[in-house]
């Protein structure tokens, strides 16, 4: 097996992840990959590309195609003592799994009172943006950060895409990995695979500002630096921070950063309605109540279905509508 | 269209491919021992007992009625808050208990209290769970047998994936028979109508995972008879997966263990999954909160009383001279102490403590949660020297 450990390299998030899968893979093998089309296919993202063909069919496994019965049997091979890492095609395919997910994947280790393990990775590329038909671009993320047991992260680049999914692998707990599908093919970052990451659980500081803090995860991170970018041009200092773990919530970085600014403004493509920007809305005035000196506004996709692809960048929040509500929190 | 169109044909007749319906089981049904206890023979599911081994049958079935007795008793009493009663299929799952090796692995619904017991487990064990102290206080990997699944049909899923994992290991048609290992994974008639079970069935065909899909059809899914369920004999439906179905009478502990045995010999050696339907009856309420009376015949209930699995054995055994006035003395005493020991095993379960629940969500506690339970430790420890 060649490994393809190099220091800067120009990878996009797709390749960051494949190059985080093969790394884990070859650190354990113990780790299995399964899913439909991630054998010879690579996926139908191609971020398993290649993967089936060194690691053999016995470690990256075509799956019938039925989604339950991915995560039902992942929940098996983990009992025995594997690590499997499961690819939902879509984020709007994994609701057959949900009852796997929310009943046997997120209560294993509490049932048997912390005797039998669960470390899975389900990995979900998420959110929309690709022109795609009905239940390809949704955001389902606050289903599963309610639900006790699981952890939910996401990444936003290709470099937290190659450390955290390695990360997320060797954690015991299952985790919901969210992988935003817009980026897999889009930006290239310079990977150094020689870095010490931050750990998995923690949020960062992507751009540091003194006017108002954005609040981002996955997709909505770059249309925050575009947006903290255009403010810059009009003299206002923006922070952005990728939360990039959904459940738990590193509130640290969070709250030290609205203590400072005094506004923040939650941008997720998910619906408003009891989205993550609710929780975040809560606990920052929880938190920090005397140092707002507006409300916590929240930016996301409305409470409709996703829409129709032709008008999706209508309902997608965009640099445009996360600048009307730092207009707004500015001016309260 | 005119009333003299010649209809399509749409296949054989059903009821020619399927039969009747058959009270009886059909004449599909493996059996070696009728509800009248007769030694009967069967081409290919033959076995000898020796008189210890039929005893051995016997003493487990009377052990885990009685289990199941006593924790129906302590329902009634208020010491368990629900009970999952297994009455009339002690013969169905001692008959697979005692067709495992050790190095198998099952997968049990919430009533497979018999298979439990011939795993090794206390059956005090069983009870927190109906009692309401635990969701099962047992390491699944010290008995391989795993905590019981509510889910209706969802650990049929977590058995072929552990099934797959043991192709994995190695230890699946290797020849050595302290090595080559299956999964027994059980449910009931009403599960077979879930989606988990039939993925189940299509993974582990696809992967010839070794697993048998253990299925005790006891007619009723709570109130809803196997009709509602499946229009054909439910052992028959394996062939559509693409593996061998075969029914067993289920009140049957012979041919029970005989069947299930062969399905496990055929799952180590590699050669792939089978569906083994136990055709028997479920003497007994769902559980201790549901009432029969309404939806089945007394009359229905009596019909099986005749075929009871322990009743059948015992003619058997005292026919046969197999065991002694002081075997079935012997046997009564041993009940009565079971009994003993669950009353009183039971009444001294502790109840959990509070904080404890914030500790077992995750391998690694995240910070928030443990403030959350720091949080709720300060509040109960200001109600301390309160009155």
């Amino acid at each position: 097996m060649v490994s393809t450990s190099s220091t800067g390299q120009k990878v996009t998030l797709a390749k960051g992840l494949n190059l985080g899968l093969r790394k884990a893979m070859e650190a354990d093998d113990k780790v299995l990959l399964m899913g439909e089309d991630v054998g010879k296919l690579g996926g139908v993202f191609r971020i398993t590309d290649g993967l089936q063909k060194d690691f053999g069919e016995d470690r990256v496994i075509d799956s019938p195609l039925a989604e339950s019965g991915i995560v039902g049997t992942a929940v098996g091979m983990a009992m025995r003592g594997y690590r499997p890492v499961v690819e939902i095609q879509f984020d709007g395919f994994v609701y057959p799994a949900y009852d796997q997910i929310v009943c046997q994947v997120a209560k294993i280790h509490f049932r048997s009172k912390g005797r039998v393990k669960m470390p899975m990775v389900i990995r979900i590329p998420f959110g929309g943006g690709i022109g795609a038909v009905e239940h390809h671009s949704e955001s389902p993320e606050a289903q599963f950060a309610h639900t006790p047991g699981l952890k939910v992260v996401a990444c936003s680049n290709p470099v937290d895409g190659y450390w955290m999914i390695q990360q997320a692998i060797a954690h015991d707990d299952p985790v919901i990995f969210l992988e935003p599908k817009r980026q897999y093919h889009a930006d290239k970052a310079e990977l150094d695979e020689t870095a010490t990451p931050a750990p998995l659980f923690t949020s960062k500081v992507v751009r540091p500002g003194s006017d108002a803090t954005l609040l981002a995860y996955g997709p909505t991170v770059k249309t925050c630096m575009k947006a903290a970018e255009a403010a810059a041009g009009e003299g206002r200092s923006l922070e952005v921070i990728d939360l990039r773990t959904l459940s738990p919530l590193d509130m640290g970085p969070v709250l030290d950063s609205v203590r400072r600014t005094g506004r923040a403004v939650v941008v997720h493509e998910a619906h408003v309605n009891l989205g993550m920007g609710a929780e975040l809305a809560s606990r920052i005035t929880e938190e920090c109540f005397y140092s707002l000196e507006a409300p916590v506004l929240r930016v996301g996709g409305f409470d409709t279905p996703y829409p129709a692809s032709r008008i999706e960048e209508e309902w997608l929040p965009d640099l445009d509508r996360v600048l009307d509500a730092v207009d707004r929190s500015l001016e309260f | 269209m005119s009333d003299g169109a010649v209809q399509p044909e749409f296949g054989p007749d059903l009821a020619e491919v399927f039969g009747p319906a058959h009270a009886d089981g059909g004449p599909e049904l493996i059996q070696l021992l009728t509800p009248e206890g007769e030694r009967v023979h069967h081409p290919e599911f033959d076995l000898d007992f020796s008189a210890e081994e039929l005893q051995g049958l016997y003493r487990d079935m009377v052990l885990v009625r009685r289990l199941d007795v006593e924790a129906t008793a302590l329902q009634r009493h208020g010491e368990l808050g629900i009970w999952a009663q297994l009455l009339g299929q002690e013969a169905a799952q001692i008959g697979a208990g005692r067709a495992l090796r050790s190095q198998d692995f099952v997968f049990p619904t919430y009533r497979e209290h018999g298979v439990a017991w011939c795993r090794g487990l206390d059956p005090l064990k069983l009870l927190g769970l109906f009692r309401g102290v635990d969701h099962g206080d047992w390491n699944p990997s010290d008995y391989n047998f795993n905590l019981y699944t509510i889910v209706i049909g969802a650990q049929t899923l977590h058995a072929t994936g552990y099934a797959m994992g043991m192709q994995r290991d190695g230890v699946v048609g290797t020849g050595d028979p302290d090595r080559d290992a299956a999964v027994l994974a059980h449910f009931g008639d009403g599960a077979s109508s879930q989606g988990d079970v039939n993925e189940a069935f299509i993974f582990a065909a696809s992967y010839n995972a070794p697993v048998v899909f253990f299925c005790q059809n006891n007619q009723w899914a709570i109130s809803e008879p196997i009709e509602r369920q499946s229009r054909i004999p439910l052992y028959q439906r394996a062939l559509g997966f693409g593996f061998p179905g075969l029914r067993v009478d289920g009140n049957d502990v012979l041919a029970t263990y005989a069947v299930t045995r062969a399905a496990l010999q055929r799952a180590r050696d590699g050669q792939g999954p089978t569906f083994v339907e136990a055709y028997t009856y479920r003497m007994g309420a769902h559980t201790t909160t549901d009432d029969p009376t309404r939806y089945r015949l007394t009359a229905d209930v009596e019909h099986w009383k005749l075929k009871d699995p322990i009743a059948r054995l015992e003619v058997y055994l005292k026919r046969n001279g197999l065991g002694d006035d002081d075997f079935f003395a012997d046997l009564t005493a041993e009940a009565d102490e079971l009994g003993h020991t669950l009353r009183e095993g039971c009444k001294a379960m502790p109840d959990p403590e509070p904080l404890e629940i914030f500790d077992r969500v995750y391998a690694e506690t995240p910070p928030e949660l443990a403030a959350q339970r720091d949080g709720f430790a300060d509040y109960l420890a200001s109600f301390e020297g309160a009155h």
